[in-house]
């Protein structure tokens, strides 16, 4: 099984590894999936509340290549985008921008996943009425 | 900086390379002497029965049997195949009821699955978290209608060695067939089917640095005299049990390598044994939270399987598959999404599973080639340890069991 040149370049060059503080107010997390699946990420936002945008994105990834090169993407997409902005982006423009076959599809799933568990996490703690509910799979 | 160009196998137990003193007896086969072994009026055909014959006896008597016991395959999966359906339609008179084991290779397993759709009673064996099957629960499965017991000699994955001859005993005094799927076993320890009581046995070239695409199986001709039923219809060779034209360049490299294997088994054994000892302490010493999968007692000399916790199999593989050949028991390698059958029926939770790698390490390994294995590996498991955030959580004290993940 090949790789995409994409998927290799996130991979070996992995963007916004790391951790924000999650206990402030400004921080949402995101943890999804499982260890028992072969895949967990936990992606991290830090917003600026005045203008609702995402001024930093954190991950980490327990997971396959296209697991991490998922989130990677996903933490680059995020940065300087609106939470609408970010509420908007799709699992399937994961895929075709990483290539990935059928096989890790859930990949991209599992990062769009995680996208709307952060912002619902921030939304949350600062009391903002959910936008949109949680898809699920 | 220069690219790393170093290509370090250690992926024995998926296939050997051809030795190239196999290579060399193969050659004069292909064009000197093309001949059918089959051919009985002319020169051509007489040389390749020659070496078909030459080769036999190799192999016979590297597991020290009767030449005539040895059938040709294509592989060990069309042995596999033959033994276990042979043996239920030519037995099918006596029963139905076939016992094997859950972590059998899929070859064993698919086809039980298939026999059960055709009227076969199969019970499946658990395992211990050594590996290990549990004689009394053997015993205890044998009924009058139980015409094969079919255990493999050793496992593919974690290379744990079965309790071979208590089995043969156990078989012997029920009076049940006893097949071995023993692939991983011959040519590398010393495989004796006669005097550990089974009564059919697969195995195949290229795991033991032969050519691919040639297999054998034992048939015992004495005490009991087996007899398996023809899976292909044809010209009647190999004592009836496998028509086809006879692959003579690959039966005179399997012969070769059967030669070879007697000569250097121990030898090799015993090299790489130390090798894969270093292996496993260098990581022990290395890297925390690493577990070595299966009994490490009774298992094959080359080969170690060991999850990485908290570190996923396919993403740490892709942290040096330039430069090292091996493979993982996690799902991701596999188009199904589930993690190795064979570690799971261990007892290791899913997550474990997912984290492990299998070295397999063979004749052509050598002490730099695991010097370089012990630097890369480590240096790829501290690399995604880095971007787990449950190696973080972990570190950070969290019980990952008490977690509500997100199954999906």
């Amino acid at each position: 099984m090949a790789y995409s040149d994409k998927v290799l370049e996130h991979f070996q060059h992995p963007r916004n590894v790391g951790t924000l503080d999650k206990s402030k107010a400004t921080v949402g997390t995101g943890l999804v999936g499982a260890p028992e699946c072969g895949d967990v990420m936990r992606l991290q936002i830090e917003v600026d509340p005045s203008t609702s945008t995402i001024v930093d994105a954190k991950f980490k990834t327990f997971g396959c290549g296209s697991a991490i090169a998922s989130s990677s993407l996903a933490t680059e997409w995020l940065k300087g985008k609106t939470i609408d902005q970010a509420l908007s982006i799709d699992n399937m423009t994961i895929v075709e921008e990483l290539a990935l076959p059928p096989v890790k599809i859930h990949c991209s799933v599992l990062a769009e996943d995680a996208i709307r568990s952060a912002i619902a996490d921030y939304q949350q703690k600062n009391g903002i009425e959910v936008a949109v509910a949680e898809k699920t799979h | 900086m220069t690219k790393d160009t170093r290509r370090v196998y250690v992926d024995n137990n998926a296939t050997t390379p051809t030795d190239p003193r196999v290579v060399e007896a193969m050659l004069p086969y292909f064009y000197q002497m093309p001949g059918n072994a089959a051919s009985r009026n002319h020169p051509f055909g007489w040389e390749a029965e020659e070496g078909v014959d030459y080769a036999r006896e190799q192999i016979a008597s590297l597991i020290n049997v009767d030449p005539k016991e040895i059938i040709f395959t294509s592989g060990a999966t069309e042995s596999d195949n033959l033994a276990i359906k042979g043996v239920f339609e030519m037995y099918a008179s006596k029963g139905n009821h076939i016992i094997t084991v859950t972590t059998e290779h899929k070859a064993v397993l698919d086809t039980c699955k298939k026999l059960e759709k055709e009227g076969a009673e199969v019970t499946y064996l658990q395992v211990n978290a050594e590996g290990l099957i549990d004689l009394a629960e053997l015993e205890a499965a044998i009924k009058p209608s139980t015409i094969l017991v079919s255990v493999m000699w050793a496992n593919n994955e974690t290379g744990v060695i079965q309790p071979m001859k208590e089995i043969g005993e156990i078989c012997a005094r029920k009076g049940v067939l006893f097949f071995s799927d023993a692939v991983q076993a011959v040519g590398k320890i010393p495989v004796n089917p006669k005097e550990t009581g089974v009564h059919l046995m697969a195995f195949t070239s290229h795991k033991m640095y032969g050519p691919k695409g040639v297999g054998a199986l034992y048939v015992s001709r004495k005490s009991p005299r087996v007899k398996v039923t023809a899976q292909m219809d044809g010209g009647g060779h190999e004592r009836g049990m496998r028509s086809g034209t006879l692959n003579v360049p690959g039966i005179v490299g399997f012969g070769k390598a059967a030669e070879i294997a007697k000569a250097e088994m121990h030898q090799d054994a015993e090299r790489l044994s130390k090798m894969r000892d270093r292996l496993e302490k260098a990581f022990q010493d290395n890297l925390e939270e690493i577990y070595v999968n299966g009994s490490r007692q009774s298992r094959m000399p080359h080969v170690t399987n060991i999850s990485f916790k908290h570190v996923e199999g396919e993403g740490l593989m892709m942290t040096f598959n330039q430069n090292i050949a091996l493979s993982s028991g996690s799902a991701c390698t596999s188009a199904s999404l589930e993690p190795s059958y064979v570690l799971v029926a261990l007892g290791l939770g899913d997550d474990l599973a997912h984290s492990s790698l299998r070295f397999s390490l063979g004749r052509f390994t050598s002490e730099e080639d695991i010097d370089y294995v012990i630097e890369k590996v480590s240096a790829g498991v501290n690399h995604m340890r880095d971007l787990s955030p449950i190696w973080e959580m972990y570190k950070e004290g969290i019980d990952l069991n008490s977690v509500q993940w997100s199954e999906h």
